[in-house]
């Protein structure tokens, strides 16, 4: 590699590529874009503090984190349990598995007025949403995790005379550890599709609402730096999952 | 064997037959209000009648025109950008985490921009499609050609071969499995967000069909199309799979 190829850190690159990116975006909105469609990012900037201040975004927001919470953590446990029920037994498994894959390769989005009709249009039916996307995701890694045994592994426990339930809770449950966190996390990437599609179909107070009022008033400020709030959280969490996925696998050889 | 194959059949059918027969009792004997749960007869009737009058071409044209739309744009662009970055280790460490953490974002948040962009039409939901399509194939583009086992590189630089062979002869068939699971899970993405954005805002196509006859109580004639809507769902899964299995089987 000689002077003229001397490269920066990939890190550095990436940042350049980034601020590039802000920078054209910046002078092309100020140069031709309408000020009714597209806000360049110094007006969004300056448009987050004032959201900040607001306190019917503030518990909009809020209100559309809890129900990402709740409805992951629903998908989790309605998850696991049926996970498990499916995985563990040879004949649930031969004949409730094909069921669940022919439920998970509906399109949910078609079926979002019934949870409305069902629910209603407060945050219930957005939580129902999220968990009908979160849980097939935990299904399945849970159904595959405790399948996918080395039999050896079995075989052993059971010569050393464990019994059914020692085999359970000291032989499948941690060899489902890892595949259980990509569950999660795959879930969790599925929640925040399902509650944020219902959030932007119909809302009263979530951010559905603030979204739909800054598109029809024309603020496009207001709605880029909503969407960054909300992409921003969405991030984070994916994040903590991708971290809880690698933190608890890592005692895994390959 | 056999007859426990014969059990798991049994069991589907019977969670089947127990869906629908709850779902006969709730509407005709039960307080289900028709509104929330029609009764099976007039879904059935309403299914027919859309099959036989083929009332359903223009949505169903209207979302598979978005489809492959939007599907072609993120092949093509995902596969060019795909292997532009994969042509140096140094690209891909700079891009490839640039789109993985892009990928994190849950596209559907962009979809009121892009209505504000491209209005109500079919463009919005384009460019949520390809959008949301163009990640996997990107991410996978890059992922298959730069683990292609280094020994059939060096095997065929040793045996002269020039870029181009490389590319087609070595490169691009053994990516290949790696590209296409890319191009599948783009497809599929994209079919399930085209669907969403449509209920979400549009004029046409069947997720807007289906929420509007919700939205008019039109409850019955709102299912015939879900269970359409399934249908076509299926087919294109298994005609994604079957093009998988196709694509595996004879590389290149």
């Amino acid at each position: 590699m000689n002077a003229a190829h001397v490269k920066f850190p990939p890190a550095t690159a990436r940042l350049a590529i980034i601020a590039a990116a802000f920078g054209i975006w910046e002078f092309a909105a100020r140069r031709f874009g309408d000020p009714l469609f597209i806000a360049p990012p110094s007006r969004v900037a300056v448009a987050l503090f004032q959201l900040v201040h607001e306190k019917e975004i503030i518990s909009a927001v809020g209100l559309t984190c809890w129900e990402l919470v709740v409805a992951f953590v629903l998908s989790i446990v309605l998850g696991l349990i049926i996970g498990l029920i499916v995985g563990l037994n040879r004949f649930t498994r031969g004949s409730m598995y094909p069921v669940i894959l022919l439920l998970y390769a509906i399109p949910q989005a078609t079926i979002l007025p019934l949870f409305v009709l069902t629910f209603g249009i407060g945050p219930a039916s957005k939580i129902a949403f999220g968990v009908s996307h979160g849980v097939f995701p935990v299904i399945m890694t849970v159904a595959a995790g405790v399948q996918n045994i080395e039999p050896l592994l079995l075989t052993s426990a059971r010569s050393m005379g464990a019994t059914r339930r020692q085999i359970l809770t000291s032989v499948i449950f941690p060899h489902m550890v890892p595949s259980f966190f990509t569950g999660l996390r795959l879930g969790m990437t599925a929640v925040l599709f399902g509650v944020l599609l219902a959030e932007l179909y119909v809302s009263q107070s979530g951010v559905g609402h603030f979204t739909t009022e800054f598109t029809q008033t024309f603020q496009p400020q207001n709605l880029f730096a909503l969407v960054a709030v909300l992409a921003t959280i969405a991030v984070t969490l994916n994040e903590l999952c991708r971290w809880a996925e690698s933190h608890f696998t890592r005692w895994r050889v390959s | 064997m056999t007859r426990s194959r014969l059990a798991e059949r049994l069991v589907q059918l019977g969670f089947f037959g127990a869906v629908l027969v709850a779902w006969e009792i709730a509407t005709t004997r039960g307080h289900v209000s028709a509104l929330l749960l029609p009764p099976l007869g007039s879904v059935y009737r309403d299914f027919i009648t859309l099959l036989s009058t083929g009332q359903f071409w223009p949505d169903l044209g209207t979302t598979l025109y978005e489809l492959a739309v939007a599907f072609l744009i993120a092949a093509v662009s995902g596969t060019v950008i795909g292997y532009a970055v994969s042509r140096s280790g140094y690209s891909v460490k700079v891009f490839d985490p640039l789109f993985a953490g892009l990928y994190a974002i849950p596209a559907i948040l962009l979809f009121p921009l892009y209505v504000l962009f491209f209005g109500i039409g079919p463009a919005s939901k384009i460019a949520m499609g390809a959008t949301i399509a163009f990640f996997p194939i990107v991410l996978n583009t890059i992922a298959g050609l730069i683990y292609v086992k280094s020994l059939y590189v060096t095997a065929a630089r040793s045996m002269g071969a020039s870029p181009r062979q490389m590319f087609w002869s070595v490169m691009l068939p053994a990516a290949f499995p790696v590209l296409l699971n890319g191009l599948r899970m783009g497809l599929i993405l994209a079919f399930l967000s085209i669907l969403g954005s449509e209920t979400i805002a549009s004029f046409g196509g069947l997720g807007h069909r289906i929420v509007e006859l919700g939205e008019n109580l039109d409850t019955s004639k709102m299912f015939a199309y879900i269970v359409f809507v399934i249908i076509i769902a299926l087919l294109l899964n298994s005609a994604v799979s079957f093009a998988e299995s196709r694509g595996r089987s004879h590389p290149a």
